[in-house]
């Protein structure tokens, strides 16, 4: 079974983000980037189907301008086989991206795209699914497990108040939880590698996807700073203050 | 055009997301449709007519619904989707994983968890994890979007007599079933919905330890979560954890215990009204965003609480 697994480059979990002054967007100078923590799930899940005997060849994906090789380059060396980066200024936004990735499934035909659930960036959750549309493909959110079973793929996926699992047809779409697996880190020797390993770059032209805006970015915003209350002595004076102060019980 | 939003429910009853959901659609201006999806869902059905506000409910019962499936779901609401000025779900798991197809379908964006309606076609919505708020305009002819219900305050349960409309379309993809599920069952409030929340953090230091939590609870009638630590130690489910990467909450009261304040926990609970934290570390963060802080073990302090209330 041939994986197609998609990595997007974002701020560094660990970095606190900054808005501009002119609030047109988050200030992303000089800051450190990484592969969104989902796409490094999603790159283990792929991985690991391969070591399983499962997957024969991984082929991992990346949206954006030529930085984002650096995350390919790290999919390749965490077990992937070879590398598209589709050339763009910017991110474009989730629709625009399914698009990219759409094209890129019909010219690769792969059994199944892992993706992450969602971008630490814009949060979004959305091109996993927009993918499995235009390709009119079944789909798995969240996926917490997965298993395949006579040439199905059983996912169970984290819902509100538990877990649901589904099984699906193939070819499929499967978005990645945290809970699926814990990512591996690479190894120096597999980081030299990978080096080595083919990364092609496309550009929307030539998959046929014109780059429509569909949304425009008014304002970016720090959010209201909570004030930080008193500290209280006791637990009588808590519940004195919950009581006749606050009114919450 | 009218807003259509999309109901939230079990077959049995209507999510409260979805009461919060109608009262986004409010702000927007117009006539609101509801849909209900489902199989032998005529109970949510009635109940969504008897919201004030909705002046259609649009009854889809069949098998294929049963389970909210994207796959076919996606197909029903695209189908009559471009009718609507805005398409609206709650930002749940299920609307979270329906919508984004919804949108794909119809060629438009989809606008995740929106915070504020700014004008009908202009929301706020947070990015990175809460740390910064994007103010975005739709330039598509449908705005389909899910709502974070805990932004939005509900509309009123009863007191309406909306028409109920039964829809005989029925769309199978054939591509995914349904195997199985597993719920945590429970008799306290919903964690997204509830109006009080206790939760633990790694200060619990165990999984049985977060029955000090539950007795807590139950006095309060509050829902239990979790912070992150707590989860990834082994202590608790994950369906428990309040943050970035798990639910977003702002009930009226939410107690703190044992949590330090990373800022994924704060990104998923600083909006509640009032905040209570009760940790033994006094440079804990929880306490820069607490109303009420106690500096005490929690040990001690808990089943002093329960016994105080």
């Amino acid at each position: 079974m041939k994986i197609l697994v998609t990595v997007k480059r974002v701020i560094d979990y660990n970095v606190k983000v900054r808005v501009k002054p002119d609030q047109s967007d988050v200030d992303l100078a000089n800051v450190k980037m990484a592969m969104n923590p989902f796409c490094e799930i999603a790159v283990e899940a792929a991985v690991r189907l391969k070591e399983a005997g499962i997957a024969t060849e991984i082929v991992a994906v990346s949206v954006g301008p030529s930085a984002c090789q650096e995350q390919i380059r790290t999919a390749l060396a965490l077990g992937a086989d070879r590398g598209i980066q589709i050339d763009t200024a910017e991110p474009p936004e989730s629709l625009v991206v399914a698009k990219l990735l759409a094209a890129v499934v019909a010219a690769e035909q792969p059994e199944l795209v892992i993706l992450g659930k969602q971008s630490i960036d814009a949060d979004n959750n959305q091109t996993g699914q927009m993918l499995a549309a235009l390709l009119d493909w079944p789909q798995a959110t969240f996926a917490s497990a997965l298993a395949l079973q006579e040439g199905r793929l059983e996912v169970t996926r984290e819902i509100d108040g538990g877990l649901q699992t589904l099984s699906l047809a193939l070819p499929a779409i499967v978005t990645t939880d945290l809970r699926l697996n814990e990512p591996r880190y690479a190894s120096l020797p597999n980081i030299m590698k990978a080096k080595k390993k083919l990364l092609e770059v496309r550009t929307p032209a030539e998959l046929g996807v014109a780059l429509k805006a569909h949304t425009r970015l008014l304002k970016v915003e720090a959010p209201a700073e909570r004030q930080g209350g008193i500290k209280v002595g006791s637990v009588s004076e808590l519940v004195e203050k919950l009581k006749s102060e606050a009114k919450v019980i | 055009m009218a807003i259509l939003v999309i109901a939230e429910h079990d077959n049995r009853t209507l999510k409260g997301a979805t009461l919060n959901t109608l009262g986004a659609a409010a702000l927007l201006g117009g006539e609101v449709h509801l849909l209900v999806a489902g199989r032998s869902c005529g109970a949510v059905a009635a109940q969504a007519a008897a919201i004030p506000g909705v002046s259609k409910v649009l009854l889809a019962d069949a098998a294929v619904y049963e389970h909210q499936l994207a796959e076919n779901l996606a197909r029903l609401v695209a189908g009559f989707g471009k009718a609507y000025s805005h398409l609206l779900a709650p930002a749940g798991s299920a609307g979270k994983n329906l919508m984004p197809r919804v949108a794909a379908l119809l060629d438009v964006a989809q606008l995740s968890d929106i915070v504020g309606v700014v004008s009908p076609n202009t929301f706020r919505r947070p990015i990175y994890a809460g740390n910064a708020i994007a103010t975005v305009q739709s330039l598509d002819p449908v705005v389909v979007a899910t709502v974070r219900a805990s932004a939005f305050d509900p509309l009123p349960a009863e007191g309406g007599s909306a028409v109920v409309e039964s829809l005989d379309a029925t769309h199978d993809a054939g591509t995914s079933r349904f195997v199985g599920e597993e719920l945590a069952k429970s008799d306290r409030p919903e964690l997204g919905s509830a109006r009080i929340v206790v939760s633990g953090g790694r200060g619990l230091g165990s999984g049985e330890n977060f029955a000090l939590l539950e007795t807590l609870a139950d006095k309060l009638g509050a829902a239990v979560g979790a912070s992150r630590a707590a989860v990834d130690a082994g202590f608790v489910a994950n369906d428990m954890q309040v943050g970035q990467t798990g639910k977003i909450v702002a009930p009226e009261l939410y107690i703190a215990v044992g949590i330090s304040g990373a800022i994924q926990h704060l990104a998923g609970m600083k909006d509640s009204t009032v905040i209570v934290a009760i940790n033994k570390d006094p440079e804990a963060p929880i306490f820069q965003v607490a109303d009420y802080g106690l500096v005490a073990d929690l040990f001690e302090a808990v089943p002093e609480l329960e016994k105080a209330l």
